[in-house]
């Protein structure tokens, strides 16, 4: 039993404990029961009981890190950061970006990780106990693009069987920690941890920590996943409080249609075959990367990786693409495709 | 007529409900103690080696980004103009090589952290990259008034989960860092700037996962009005090792 719970159980049970003596005339013990029941109010009362915070409101996205990533996609074959193993890395070579293209693909949805990991501000709201209307039974954070919401289960209720259906939300569970909101998410479908193909399994579970601080949210999220990651996947991101910003609680109705006649073509599947894929040195080309880091691993998550790149990486001398996220430096263009502003 | 005997004890039990519904106002009025401050106030535990996990911004952070590559930062066009004169033999050779290093962007450098207790009042956090030393100060600390200097003055103080009281002292909380005066210096190795009048605000929180791994997240918001065309926001995360055996300081490098 909750301290809210305990508390109206203790008010309920003093008030009709009274009724119920004024009732039936009786007089023993009124004396006392009228100044404990007082006691239980008073100090109660003036307890904060729901010590927790307010997580509801539109929190708008601020692209201040990873812009590429959650704007304009990654590159393909770009996997540095990320402690896949080698099934994932032999997973994601096969992708071929093509595929979102598909029709049976069109309106599949990222998997609850992409509130990590993706562009969208996020519209997050309560819903309550109907009949004591003081208790949140789940927390619920938007869907918006690509991705469906998230419900988060406050009731304590347990997570389903494994072998029970995969929703596109996933199955979370929350609990206060002091004020911040800790969540515990099963039941993903396999999915993408990165847009270019870097792939999580269906044993995948997730954590998010849920930090407020005024106008600021920042969540920390850590994927698990047995099946292609060596260790745990974190991502930090912060959201910014807008009263103004209208983030949908859910992604439009989608209908998928044919997009190009080339999946016209029955059986077509795009892909790349194991060791053909014709963009595993690209990034590498353009960063001045060895092919090593850009293929991922733990490894290269860590400070000494830096220390290890550094006979091995000579600097590009100018950013040529991708260089900015401001409007008034590039990205507004004249029609021709190029930005108005030479970078 | 009611009973005199009555009429007391009705009046006395009146008495005592008025007594009780005031007692917890009477406390707390006769409580003004402060909440305390510093380490023995500390609402969560710092202390410890902390590694930088670089899972975000990769090619800007682990590696000297290109001349040019503004993507993440909100800079304005004055910081544009500044960023795209980057010329990092220059800085070396001017002994300018820890404008990298400075409070706003030291926490986004792939580096580990050493945070000790220097004194009942002062957390010292060292990194290891440019070997730098961060000092949040607590309590009635009053900035010094002297030069700036990278990592400039920071002024801390524990914050309680909603809802505390102040007599109590809660098992958990954030620390709030606020940071003035550093040395203009750059956001970013490759030259984009701050100016000297950058404050930095940042929340410090911990996160305790099942299998018994400690993790440091710190949420940070730099407002420089001269150079960002808004506060640029990021938040970042450590993880908790077990000693200093991977401690490894290192000079500041304007190149590398």
């Amino acid at each position: 039993m909750g301290p809210d719970a305990l508390f109206g159980y203790m008010v309920t049970t003093s008030v009709r404990t009274w009724q119920r003596r004024v009732n039936d005339g009786s007089k023993r013990n009124t004396l006392m029961r009228q100044p404990i029941a007082a006691l239980f109010l008073a100090l109660f009362a003036s307890t904060s009981v729901f010590a927790q915070v307010d997580l509801a409101g539109m929190w708008a996205a601020r692209e201040h890190q990873d812009w590429m990533e959650r704007l304009p996609g990654p590159d393909p074959v770009d996997y540095v950061g990320l402690p896949i193993n080698d099934a994932a890395r032999e997973k994601a070579l096969l992708f071929d970006y093509s595929i979102m293209s598909q029709q049976e693909h069109q309106c599949g949805y990222y998997t609850p990780f992409y509130n990590a990991i993706g562009p969208q501000g996020l519209k997050i709201w309560s819903e309550n106990d109907p009949v004591r209307g003081n208790r949140v039974v789940a927390w619920r954070m938007s869907g918006f693009i690509d991705i469906d919401v998230t419900t988060i289960w406050m009731d304590g209720r347990p997570h389903p069987s494994p072998n029970t259906y995969y929703p596109y939300g996933g199955f979370t569970t929350g609990k206060w920690e002091g004020d911040v909101l800790t969540t515990y998410t099963t039941h993903i479908k396999s999915g993408y941890i990165r847009r270019n193909g870097a792939p999580s399994s269906d044993k995948a579970t997730m954590v998010q920590h849920i930090y407020r601080h005024g106008d600021l949210l920042t969540i920390m999220s850590r994927l698990e996943d047995p099946v292609y990651l060596t260790e745990p996947y974190v991502v930090s991101r912060t959201w910014k409080l807008d009263h103004r910003a209208n983030i949908a609680a859910t992604s439009s109705a989608c209908e998928p249609i044919l997009e190009s006649s080339r999946f016209d073509t029955p059986g077509l599947v795009p892909h790349h075959m194991p060791g053909k894929n014709p963009f595993v040195d690209e990034v590498s080309k353009m960063y001045n990367l060895p092919v090593e880091a850009v293929l991922g691993g733990a490894e290269t998550m860590y400070p000494e990786y830096r220390k290890k790149l550094k006979d091995k990486v000579k600097r590009p001398d100018k950013c040529t693409r991708y260089c900015g996220q401001d409007v008034s430096l590039g990205l507004i263009t004249d029609g021709s495709g190029k930005p108005t502003i030479s970078q | 007529m009611m009973p005199l005997n009555k009429k007391i004890f009705g009046f006395v039990r009146g008495a005592i409900a008025v007594l009780l519904l005031l007692l917890p106002t009477a406390l707390c009025a006769q409580a003004p103690k402060a909440p305390q401050t510093g380490k023995p106030g500390a609402l969560i535990d710092l202390t410890g080696y902390w590694v930088a996990v670089v899972t975000q911004d990769w090619k800007q952070r682990m590696v000297t980004p290109a001349k040019g590559d503004f993507a993440s930062v909100p800079l304005n066009m004055a910081s544009k103009k500044i960023a795209d004169a980057w010329d990092p033999a220059k800085d070396e050779a001017s002994g300018e090589q820890c404008r990298s290093y400075g409070a706003p962007a030291i926490m986004r450098v792939p580096a580990r952290l050493h945070i000790t207790w220097r004194d009942e009042n002062t957390l010292q956090v060292e990194i290891d990259a440019g070997t730098q030393t961060r000092l949040f100060h607590f309590g009635e600390w009053k900035p010094t008034g002297g030069p700036a200097t990278w990592q400039g003055e920071s002024v801390a103080h524990w914050e309680a989960p909603n809802g505390t009281r102040p007599e109590e002292k809660p098992a958990t909380g954030s620390l709030k860092v606020v940071t003035t005066h550093a040395r203009a210096g750059y956001l970013r190795k490759n030259g984009i700037p701050y100016s000297a009048n950058a404050a930095m605000t940042e929340f410090w929180d911990l996160a305790k996962e099942a299998n018994g791994e400690q993790w440091l997240e710190i949420t940070a918001m730099v407002e420089d009005s001269q150079f960002l065309s808004e506060p640029w926001l990021s938040a970042l995360h450590f993880k908790k090792e077990a000693n200093g055996s991977k401690w490894d300081p290192t000079p500041c490098s304007a190149i590398w």
